[in-house]
């Protein structure tokens, strides 16, 4: 039961993001485009976060680590 | 959302109006809505000027090419893609009389609603939520048509002549006698079209060096009327009096625009009922605002009429006052009696200036007789000259129905316009997907509604409109509610942010004792 009221559930999602983009409107070749273009930019957008979260988020951490103390790091590489 | 009354002992009763606005993420979302069109729209014209599409539409033929390109302004290119899209919605041919259930001809459409086919059913009994039909008086019973056969079996069909000529029948003079008695003034005069009513009177009233003050949201035909007679035209913002009152003051203080003399005449252009917000006017405060700056006042009842009042006799009755106040009484008998035409009521002289002036009765043929009839019958009815009290009764009728319908949308919780004793019921839909979703399924609930989108309303507000019926049972407008709630959630058309009720139906506990 609690397959068939998610599956509802994610229809009725669906049915407002048609509404909403006007895509309830279209032919079924618009649509076609409209989704591709819109999966397209999706996958874009994901597989940029997921490249370059993990290195933007270490180098922010990095950065506030050594505002706050924890000089091991640096020394070592001044004294080198 | 109460409104608080300025003039507070000008109103004898409360005046309450909605005009809520629902919130941001909705306008952003049905601007969203229309930029995906107008991207598509675009594409779509590149395809049609490249060939790659077949051209449906109105375009110019190659030896005009070279001149000024015809169909390109933004009106024609929102015809183009997003009207034909959602064509199917309007202009559908009904074939049984307009009462509060009607039949339908199905037509269905192979090529994306650029042209459509009958095929030949009929959906039957499909229950009207959008003929104006405020009283109920659309009907076909034999007994109430009898004076209407007998006059037609008597006088024919046409008139065949203008009222100057030789189009004057008892008939219209009855007809105007009984207008008078109704409204409580001297005299009124007939005319055979609602909206030449409006149109051709205005230029005889008003000229140049008048001038004009007309509410934003006027009817067209209040518009058409007042740009053909030539008077200056100055807009105050619907329904706002410090707006209007602003304008009075501006004009008299700084008169004519380039000699400054004084306007010869100033008037006053409202609705009773605006159609398309379901609002009503604030009489009491513009005939304070009238009598104070001298000016004169023009009331179009076109909805009102027959459909607010303790009687039925409009907004003039509804306010409690005096039909002295008011200077040009105009209304329609579309809406509420059931017929076709308009009238216009005043004072004697007003009238018999109109009866030589006005390019209607001059140039347009006049009222056909058995029109005349039902709109006699309709008035006895009304006034109780036919020895019944059905008039009151349906007067009665409509109000329990308006306020009923509108309690209950107000609870359920959809953004709904307007006063709440006005029988026209805006709800309203916002994206532009949402008009054709709406009008689709409520038909196949078997519910025939009226969308209305861009250009009749701003364009982020498109909207559904009721119009209330006396001869609506409660069965009907329950069947309806229940549609619209079930409809509302699926759509999710529920924007309302101030009235969420506990709804009974829910509540399953029936009994109320601690459980041990």
């Amino acid at each position: 039961m609690d397959i068939k009221s998610t599956k509802n559930y994610l229809y009725w999602l669906y049915c407002q993001f048609e509404l909403i983009t006007c895509s309830y409107l279209m032919e079924p070749w618009e649509k076609l485009l409209f989704y591709t273009f819109n999966i397209a930019m999706l996958v874009t957008v994901l597989y940029t976060a997921y490249t370059f979260i993990p290195v933007h988020i270490s180098t922010a951490f990095q950065f506030f680590w050594h505002l706050y103390g924890n000089q091991h790091e640096n020394t070592v590489s001044v004294v080198k | 959302q109460k409104n608080g009354v300025s003039n507070g002992s000008l109103y004898k009763k409360t005046f309450i109006e909605h005009f809520e606005q629902a919130p941001m993420y909705v306008a952003v979302l049905t601007f969203l809505g229309f930029g995906v069109g107008t991207i598509f729209g675009y594409l779509r014209d590149f395809m049609r000027a490249w060939g790659l599409e077949k051209r449906n539409i109105a375009t110019e033929r190659e030896q005009q090419k070279d001149f000024v390109p015809l169909y390109q302004d933004f009106e024609n290119f929102y015809t183009r893609n997003l009207y034909m899209r959602i064509r199917d919605n309007w202009n559908r041919p009904i074939c049984s009389v307009p009462g509060p259930q009607f039949d339908l001809m199905e037509r269905v459409t192979d090529d994306y609603n650029w042209t459509f086919r009958f095929t030949g059913r009929i959906i039957k009994n499909v229950i009207n939520m959008g003929s104006y039909n405020y009283l109920g008086f659309a009907e076909t019973d034999i007994n109430a048509l009898k004076t209407v056969t007998i006059e037609l079996q008597k006088y024919g069909t046409g008139v065949c002549s203008t009222r100057q000529e030789m189009g004057t029948l008892d008939k219209h003079i009855e007809l105007e006698k009984l207008v008078a008695k109704f409204l409580g003034v001297e005299d009124a005069m007939v005319f055979g079209m609602g909206f030449a009513t409006n149109s051709m009177n205005i230029p005889a009233l008003v000229g140049k060096g008048c001038l004009i003050l007309s509410d934003e949201l006027n009817h067209t035909s209040l518009v058409l009327g007042a740009r053909l007679s030539g008077a200056t035209i100055r807009i105050f913002k619907h329904n706002n009096m410090q707006s209007l009152e602003k304008l009075l003051r501006d004009a008299i203080i700084y008169g004519q625009p380039r000699s400054r003399r004084a306007w010869r005449k100033i008037i006053i252009l409202v609705e009773g009922i605006y159609s398309m917000e379901g609002s009503i006017v604030r009489l009491p405060e513009i005939v304070s605002l009238k009598k104070k700056y001298k000016a004169y006042l023009y009331l179009d009842e076109a909805h009102s009429i027959g459909a607010v009042g303790a009687t039925g006799r409009g907004v003039v009755e509804y306010f409690g006052m005096s039909p002295d106040d008011v200077d040009v009484l105009m209304g329609t008998f579309t809406k509420s009696f059931g017929a076709a035409g308009g009238y216009i009521a005043g004072k004697k002289d007003l009238v018999d200036f109109l009866r030589t002036h006005s390019h209607s009765a001059v140039y347009a043929t006049s009222m056909c007789p058995p029109v005349a009839e039902q709109i006699i019958r309709a008035m006895k009815c009304l006034m109780g000259l036919d020895g019944t009290t059905q008039g009151l009764q349906r007067v009665r009728q409509l109000g329990k129905n308006t306020r009923y319908f509108r309690r209950r949308l107000h609870e359920m919780g959809f953004i709904i316009y307007g006063n709440d004793d006005s029988p026209v019921v805006p709800l309203l839909l916002y994206m532009p997907g949402k008009i054709g979703a709406f009008a689709r399924r409520m038909l196949e609930k078997n519910i025939g509604v009226v969308v209305v989108g861009f250009p009749a309303t701003p364009i982020t507000e498109s909207r559904a409109r009721f119009c209330v019926s006396a001869a609506h049972t409660r069965e009907m407008l329950d069947t309806v509610l229940n549609a619209l709630d079930e409809l509302g959630d699926f759509l999710h058309l529920k924007y309302s942010r101030y009235s969420k009720s506990s709804h009974p139906e829910l509540y399953e506990e029936t009994r109320f004792e601690l459980e041990d």
